[in-house]
């Protein structure tokens, strides 16, 4: 329910809520401007008065505001004067832009009815902080998870990170917003003015009790001989006689009337410029995360291909996003026989009579969840009679600790209720195309079908990248390997300026080889600010974009696009660096640009043959990049895997921990579990282990 | 320029029989002053200046009543006074016209008009007209808020 309710407000409300945030935000300057350009006050009130009175002595009223801006009054009217010297800075003059944004803000221009709607925006805004904090705790895997940073790509990510960061200035905003309202509708228990006194003496002279901070004090009059001074001050009203000092009447504010003040601080800034700006700041990405919200929102879809009862082959999707439902429907398309197509909450055999197949494709929600379109299905599933072959593949981001969890668990139940297998439980990494096409022919194999499924992920625009410099590494093992460093082509100052076609190391570059629509994916050891785009790879037995790559001579050409993969950004905690092999590239590129502690694994073959980089490594020990560098060689007199080294160095790598480092690992999917393995030993007494480490955003893989 | 009319027939309390009363037209003009609606009182006071009653109160919330402090201090800011004689608030550069009911006695009596009028964000003005009640009618500018205030048969 919380995802369609905080969906449902931001759709319907989106562009009011950013109406009012602007406003806001637009209104929060004031207050910081009169801070700022207010000169300093003196120490009491007694003080604050008397300068002012004396530089002007027609002087009829004296307000200060919480700001500490100070207007004296007279008959000529209001002057804004420096409370230290009595001198007068400023006259008065309206601010038509004010009261324009503040009705604009408060009501709308609409009156009443206005403030009416906009108490309803403020208490929508702060529904949508509850429900989207719920989703963000949900989506990270828990509460402590979504403190560390968030994962994944594209929109969805963007939205939460900027929620995150803005939510708590969101919440402040709104309720205090309420409150105000609240105060306004005289809904709370607020304090009258105080009495007039019924007899004042009629004499002048007296001291007046003006002993208290400067910046407590809101206003005081200086009438004439016959009526009383009205003194405000943060606590409360006093009607003074002007001959005897002496306090005639008083009217202390209500608690509501201090909270209405707390509020007031809080949601204006008067008092708090700082504080202010930082709710303005908060306010002004509303805009932004209506439109993230939206574009999220844009992926999803449902079809239905053929009806249920004819259907031969069901496919069920759980998806969150939508990006699931795209593979489905490539697979739909192209298998033989009626198909139905549908969400996984509408399992229902009992539905499809002469089904003879039911294929399930998968994605997982945050820590190993059901996605949205998959509610209940588990449960059904469990008791559903067995009738047909199944199955199974999820989709999802190996960076994520519970990679396909939930595929993983309708795997089990399936197989728990006696469900035969169709083909075994396959998983798709980051919407891999290639990953897809495997599990096609495998599906293909089982059906007796000759199964070729091509889905195009919608794939960015590519752009021709030329090599520039190529390092050859591991011809004498028979295991060519490159460096190939390409040059950028120019970005345009709007893309510089917008952060287009940026990139960093641990983004992915993607390869589109010739005679070929699907993109190799290759880990980028270089950024944008490098002004060049270099990879790391090792050629593949008949490898078609590897064996494309590496025939490539300086000035030659390749269509490539890049995908950002922020899991495997470097971020700001101290770092230990696990590579092996190739896996050294986006590692390296990290090391290029460190300024903190950063210890290096590097496995390998051979010292002379594969220590990719190792001019480079010297050179930045030497700058002081790079911190520790611990090398080990699975080749020559005595073998030694990075594994290895790493027990090694077991208390060095404690110690980092300790200190709050990040591992970072990069290599084949074995050296990717070897290592695992061995850091679960090593962190053992510490009580850490890399899945917790990944929640908090302390272990980041990037395994091949 | 534009103008308000609450063209009306006001029940104040010092509205008498129809015999010995009178419809006098009551019309104030705001200085563009540059900021939002103004609250208007207007209450009397006899020839000894004690508070006789409150003919109007342009402005609909009553915890902002005690910046009208003359009215506020005359009435003891009871807003009994002005129930039922209440409007909105008057924009700067907007002309409000009454028309009320007022009893003969109050005229060439030594009882006077007053009005007090208070802004937002700008500073309170009590007493910003004050007029005396004559038969002839009469026509005064005003202060800070007010432009000009007429009444007439």
């Amino acid at each position: 329910m919380t995802r369609p309710l905080h969906r449902l407000t931001g759709l319907i409300l989106g562009l009011f809520l950013t109406v009012t945030a602007l406003s806001g935000a637009a209104l929060a300057v004031f207050p910081a401007f009169e801070a700022w350009t207010a000169p300093a006050l003196p120490a009491t009130a007694f003080e604050l008065v008397a300068s002012v009175t004396k530089a002007l002595p027609g002087v009829q009223e004296i307000a200060v505001s919480a700001s500490g801006q100070v207007t004296a009054y007279t008959a000529e009217g209001g002057v804004v004067v420096d409370a230290m010297t009595g001198q007068a800075l400023a006259k008065v003059a309206p601010q038509p832009w004010l009261i324009w944004l503040e009705n604009l803000h408060r009501a709308l221009f609409l009156g009443d009815t206005g403030r009416i709607a906009v108490a309803v925006l403020a208490a929508a805004m702060l529904g949508m902080c509850v429900t989207g904090a719920l989703l963000l705790a949900r989506r990270a895997g828990g509460w402590r998870g979504m403190l560390a940073g968030q994962k994944g790509a594209g929109w969805g990510r963007i939205h939460a990170e900027v929620a995150r960061l803005a939510a708590l200035g969101l919440i402040l905003s709104s309720l205090s917003g309420l409150w105000m309202t609240a105060a306004t509708f005289d809904l709370l228990p607020a304090a009258a003015g105080a009495d007039y006194p019924a007899a004042v003496s009629g004499r002048t002279g007296a001291v007046l009790p003006l002993d208290f901070p400067a910046k407590d004090l809101r206003g005081l009059t200086l009438p004439g001989a016959d009526e009383p001074v009205t003194l405000t001050t943060v606590d409360g009203e006093f009607m003074i006689d002007q001959g005897t000092g002496a306090v005639l009447t008083q009217a202390a504010p209500t608690w509501a009337d201090r909270i209405t003040a707390w509020a007031e601080l809080l949601h204006t800034g008067r008092g708090a410029a700082l504080l202010g700006v930082i709710l303005g700041l908060a306010a002004l990405t509303t805009p932004f995360l209506a439109l993230s919200g939206v574009l999220m929102r844009g992926l999803t879809r449902r079809r239905s291909f053929g009806p249920a009862d004819q259907a031969e082959t069901v496919i069920l999707v759980g998806s969150e996003g939508g990006a699931t439902w795209g593979f489905a429907e490539t697979l739909a398309r192209t298998l033989k026989g009626p198909v139905h197509l549908a969400a996984l909450q509408d399992f229902a055999p009992e539905a499809w009579p002469r089904a003879q197949r039911l294929l399930i494709l998968t994605a997982t929600y945050g820590d190993g969840e059901a996605p949205a379109s998959a509610k209940g299905f588990l449960d059904r599933l469990a008791k559903a009679k067995p009738t047909m072959p199944l199955a199974v593949l999820g989709f999802g981001d190996r960076s994520f600790p519970r990679f396909c969890a939930y595929a993983v668990e309708v795997a089990r139940v399936a197989r728990a209720g006696g469900w035969p297998e169709l083909t075994p439980l396959a998983t798709i990494d980051r919407q891999s195309g290639q990953d897809f096409a495997h599990w096609g022919s495998a599906l293909g194999a089982a059906l007796g079908q000759d199964l070729s499924l091509t889905h195009h992920p919608d794939l960015p625009a590519t752009q021709s990248l030329t090599l520039t410099t190529r390092r050859d590494y591991g011809q004498a093992l028979q295991m060519p390997a490159a460096i190939l460093r390409f040059a950028l082509p120019n970005r345009s100052l709007w893309a510089r300026l917008t952060g287009k076609g940026g990139f960093q190391p641990g983004d992915l570059l993607g390869v589109i080889p010739q005679g070929a629509t699907l993109p190799r994916f290759y880990s980028l050891g270089s950024g944008a600010r490098d002004g060049f785009a270099e990879i790391c790879i090792r050629k593949h037995e008949g490898g078609l974009c590897s064996g494309q790559l590496h025939a490539l001579r300086p000035g030659d050409q390749v269509r490539a696009f890049i995908r950002p993969n922020p899991a495997f950004h470097a971020g700001r905690r101290p770092l230990i660096l696990i590579g092996a092999g190739t896996g050294i590239g986006p590692l390296a590129g990290i090391i290029r640009h460190a300024r903190r502690p950063v210890h290096l694994f590097f496995g390998m073959r051979h010292r002379d043959h594969d220590f990719y980089h190792q001019e480079d490594l010297t050179e930045w020990q030497a700058q002081g990049r790079l911190t520790g560098l611990t090398l080990a060689f699975s080749r020559g007199d005595r073998p030694h895997y990075v594994q290895d080294a790493l027990r090694d160095q077991a208390v060095t790598l404690r110690e980092a921990m300790a200190k709050g480092a990040r591992i970072m690992v990069c290599g084949g999917r074995e050296m990717g579990q070897g290592v695992r393995a061995a850091l679960t030993e090593i962190l053992a007494p510490l009580g850490l282990t890399p899945d917790q480490l990944a929640k908090e955003g302390r272990y980041a893989e990037d395994i091949y | 320029m534009k103008t308000l009319t609450a063209i009306l027939t006001a029940s104040t309390a010092l509205a008498a029989f129809p015999a010995m009363a009178r419809d006098v037209t009551l019309t104030t003009t705001l200085n563009a002053y540059g900021g939002d609606g103004a609250y208007l009182a207007y209450y009397v006071t006899d020839a000894s200046g004690a508070y006789a009653g409150s003919l109007w109160m342009a402005g609909g919330r009553t915890k902002y009543y005690r910046h009208l402090s003359g009215w506020s201090q005359a009435s003891g800011g009871d807003t009994s006074e002005v129930a039922g004689i209440t409007g909105a608030s008057v924009g700067a550069g907007q002309t409000l016209t009454l028309t009320l009911d007022l009893a003969d006695s109050l005229f060439d009596a030594g009882y006077v008009l007053h009005v007090d009028a208070a802004v937002e964000h700008m500073r309170d003005s009590a007493n910003e007209v004050e007029v005396p009640l004559t038969s002839a009618g009469q026509s005064v500018s005003g202060g800070t808020y007010i432009q000009t205030l007429s009444y007439g048969q």
